[in-house]
């Protein structure tokens, strides 16, 4: 028997609420199968199972709120016989309910589930968030159209306060146990201007890399011979992760921010990881995200170089052990061979903690950041 | 297509990736007035090149910086 637990997506999340199963008894499962939405402070996730089976049973409602570990449903290992059928299960296992056809606009989940409520067709609604995305607000929009008495949706502002609150647990946690050191380098990025500028120059607008991609990829690369930066701070000890994934800050239009992760960081080409980067920004924003995308970053990067500013002093997410920042890639005073130019160049900083890992090694680390720059092509 | 078509759109894609934006003053600079990062950028000119069919090559992305240079770039390749 498989018990199926509310997993912890991120060290601010204690508890999460139920909004959606996206199974039912009697359904076969495999692993990285989505069976749940579930709501936490800062979005609504896909929930995905880690195991194959025949779900059981639901013991969790739509609408309730758990704490993090709690039982939500159990399964039936492959291969072992179903405990007693549930009542409600026929005795030949009916065909899956066929996926519902994707819908032309992505739907947040939270959407999703409002306009179940309201009793609103969602794949016909155009969307008016980001990409198209149909939002809580259309729905009721929709809703109010269609004369039906709607129920008070969550004010914006709730969502926000979660948020908020949210980000200043994880952050006060962050603050109060990890011993923080900062480390910055200047790295000259003309090279890699230079390849991105000729790397992009034919192609199409839509399959274009972004400087961020290329950023992304050095510091995983650098990870494999620094793994003592890519893990946890466990129970009084570092503990290695197994895969580089690489959390990416995500500001959200509405306020506050995200850090989900993109898996394999360091196995992916440019292109893969630049369509992979995309996309994860794009569910970030319409809040369509995966748990294991919530719970797998083994280390962060964010990038503050569009809002201009030369350099970021990063707060580790815990129990992760250090965070990559960058600034914007500006045109800077550099010399070389006694002469004085200006090149294009961006700060790379290192918020690290201490527990772990101590400063010589993160000045290696970063500087084997920099030297990945320096050669873009082997990106 | 005119230019004031083309304006529309592109008032319309703008908004979809900000939705939070009211006015744009077409001659002063976007990324003044608008949040955008580079990411919103790239998405903002993927959904030009997807409504309008128009291929803005890397290189031709300083020309963009008001709405109003937007919309000329725009109108002169669409003409």
């Amino acid at each position: 028997m498989i018990e199926f637990k509310l997993p912890s997506l991120g060290a601010d999340m204690d508890e999460g609420k139920l909004l959606e199963w996206k199974v039912k008894p009697g359904d076969k499962v495999k692993r990285g199968d989505l069976v749940a939405v579930v709501e936490t402070p800062k979005a609504a996730v896909d929930v995905e199972i880690w195991q194959d089976g025949v779900v059981q049973e639901l013991i969790t409602k739509p609408g309730e709120t758990i704490p993090v570990g709690t039982v939500m449903a159990r399964l039936a290992a492959a291969g072992e016989a179903p405990a007693a059928a549930p009542a409600a299960a026929p005795a030949l296992a009916p065909a899956p309910a066929p996926a519902p056809a994707p819908s032309r606009h992505p739907v947040s989940p939270a959407a999703r589930k409002h306009a179940r409520e309201l009793d609103v067709d969602v794949e016909k609604l155009p969307g008016s968030g980001p990409h198209g995305a149909v939002t809580v607000q259309d729905v009721e929009q929709a809703a109010k159209g269609a004369a039906k008495p709607a129920p008070a949706a969550a004010p914006p502002s709730d969502k926000a306060l979660a948020m908020r609150k949210a980000i200043a647990t994880a952050m006060s946690r962050s603050k109060r146990e990890i011993p923080h050191y900062y480390l910055s380098q200047l790295v000259p990025m003309q090279r890699a201007q230079d390849w991105l500028t000729t790397y992009n120059e034919k192609r199409p607008v839509t399959e274009r890399v972004l400087m961020g991609a290329l950023q992304l990829k050095a510091v995983a690369l650098a990870l494999k011979d620094f793994p003592d930066f890519n893990g946890f701070w466990k129970d009084n000890a570092f503990e290695p992760a197994s895969g580089i994934h690489v959390g990416v800050a995500i500001s959200l239009r509405q306020g506050g921010l995200i850090a989900p992760a993109i898996h394999d960081v360091a196995e992916r080409s440019l292109d893969e990881l630049m369509k992979a980067l995309a996309d994860l920004v794009r569910r970030a924003r319409a809040g369509s995200l995966r748990s294991s995308e919530m719970s797998d970053p083994t280390i962060t990067v964010t990038n503050l170089g569009d809002q201009g500013v030369d350099e970021v002093f990063a707060i580790i997410y815990p129990p992760q052990v250090a965070i990559v920042g960058f600034g914007r890639v500006a045109p800077r005073p550099w010399a070389e061979d006694g002469m004085i130019g200006a090149v294009p160049a961006v700060v790379a900083s290192l918020g690290g903690d201490h527990r772990a890992s101590d400063g010589h090694r993160g000045a290696r680390f970063l500087a084997a950041v920099a030297a990945l720059l320096q050669e873009p092509e082997k990106l | 297509m005119t230019a004031e078509e083309i304006r529309k759109v592109v008032l319309a894609e703008l908004k979809r990736i900000a939705p939070e934006l009211e006015d744009v003053a077409p001659a002063k600079p976007l990324r003044d007035q608008v949040d955008l990062d580079s990411m919103d950028w790239l998405n903002f000119l993927v959904a030009l090149n997807e409504r309008l069919k128009i291929e803005i090559p890397e290189a031709d992305y300083r020309k963009l910086g008001t709405l109003e240079q937007i919309v000329d770039y725009l109108a002169k390749k669409s003409a």
